[in-house]
């Protein structure tokens, strides 16, 4: 085993891998699903990322990969609460379409070893995909409690 | 007993209450639905019997009630006994942990086991689990589970024969 960390999550969702890769990638639905945090880019490999609230960018990265509706990846680097100077991680998203269903892998990886990021994404994105989940199903996201989460990790 | 240490989590968030994510959790009206057309057999208290039944009656999985906490935690002690090849794994636990999250309810799964237990067979449950509470959460709150089909993973069973 490897001592550097890795956060993989899957999630299966009643939709279609069109309409998740969609939402993953679009900052009206994100801001739904992920407790007000826009999806902000031009999704070009080589483009700029930014989770955008209130106006400010939270968190940066760069476009990886861009494989509508088989996989996005993005790197990703905070930048508030003092983590700003550890190096970026990689997010990646896999979609596979299963009995007209969706399995969505979420692979959160390349962290530094004892990054003070891991605990902070292990701890979000249960609750981000979870609300992405019951928005494509139920046309409501979860209500909103994470960024209170967060703050205690 | 011996030392169980947690080896898969899986956390999922639920617009429900604790209350009906526990009866969920503890009733075979709701297990049929999303645990596979798996019955549960569960004797409320401490030290209560537990079972996973299929269909035609066979045991799937038998053990005992070792945290009861309603609606907070249940934790069970966890045998295989179908598959029948599945029958010398050790026992594990598994543990459910809910807790209000806002208006929502967020539900920790924990697979713990008191073994060195190789990373193959804990694939099956890290394959099997987000499924299982996915169809959950859909079914708490559309009142439709999921279709997802699965077969016990070929490394899991491969590694089993070894043991």
């Amino acid at each position: 085993m490897s001592d550097k960390p890795k956060f993989v999550y899957v999630i299966y969702i009643a939709s279609t891998p069109d309409k998740v890769f969609k939402a993953l990638t679009d900052p009206k639905q994100s801001a739904r699903y992920w407790f007000g945090y826009e999806v902000t880019s031009d999704w070009k490999v080589g483009a700029e990322f930014a989770l955008v609230k209130d106006g400010r960018r939270w968190d940066t990265g760069t476009v990886l990969e861009y494989d509508p509706p088989h996989r996005l990846s993005y790197s990703f680097h905070p930048e508030h609460d003092g983590l700003e100077n550890e190096k970026p991680s990689r997010v990646a998203f896999d979609l596979e379409e299963i009995n007209s269903q969706v399995k969505l892998t979420m692979t959160h990886d390349d962290f530094e070893a004892g990054s003070q990021v891991f605990p902070k994404v292990q701890a979000g994105w249960p609750s981000i995909l979870s609300s992405l989940k019951s928005l494509l199903e139920t046309g409501k996201e979860l209500p909103p409690f994470w960024r209170g989460d967060y703050d205690k990790k | 007993m011996p030392e169980f240490k947690p080896r898969t989590v899986y956390v999922t968030y639920i617009a429900a209450t604790p209350e009906t994510v526990w009866q969920a959790l503890t009733s075979s009206e709701f297990t049929r639905k999303y645990f596979w057309d798996r019955d549960i057999e569960l004797e409320p208290k401490l030290g209560g019997a537990f079972a996973l039944k299929l269909p035609d009656g066979r045991v799937n999985v038998r053990g005992k009630v070792i945290a009861w906490d309603p609606p907070r935690k249940l934790s069970v002690t966890w045998q295989v006994e179908w598959p029948e090849e599945f029958r010398k794994l050790p026992e594990c636990v598994v543990t459910y942990e809910i807790a209000q999250a806002g208006d929502a309810v967020r539900l920790i799964m924990t697979e713990s086991h008191s073994w060195n237990i190789p990373e193959a067979i804990l694939s099956g449950g890290r394959m099997g689990w987000p499924a299982i509470l996915s169809s959950l959460k859909s079914l708490l709150e559309t009142g439709k589970p999921l279709a997802i089909q699965m077969e016990p993973p070929r490394e899991m069973i491969e590694a089993i024969k070894k043991l």
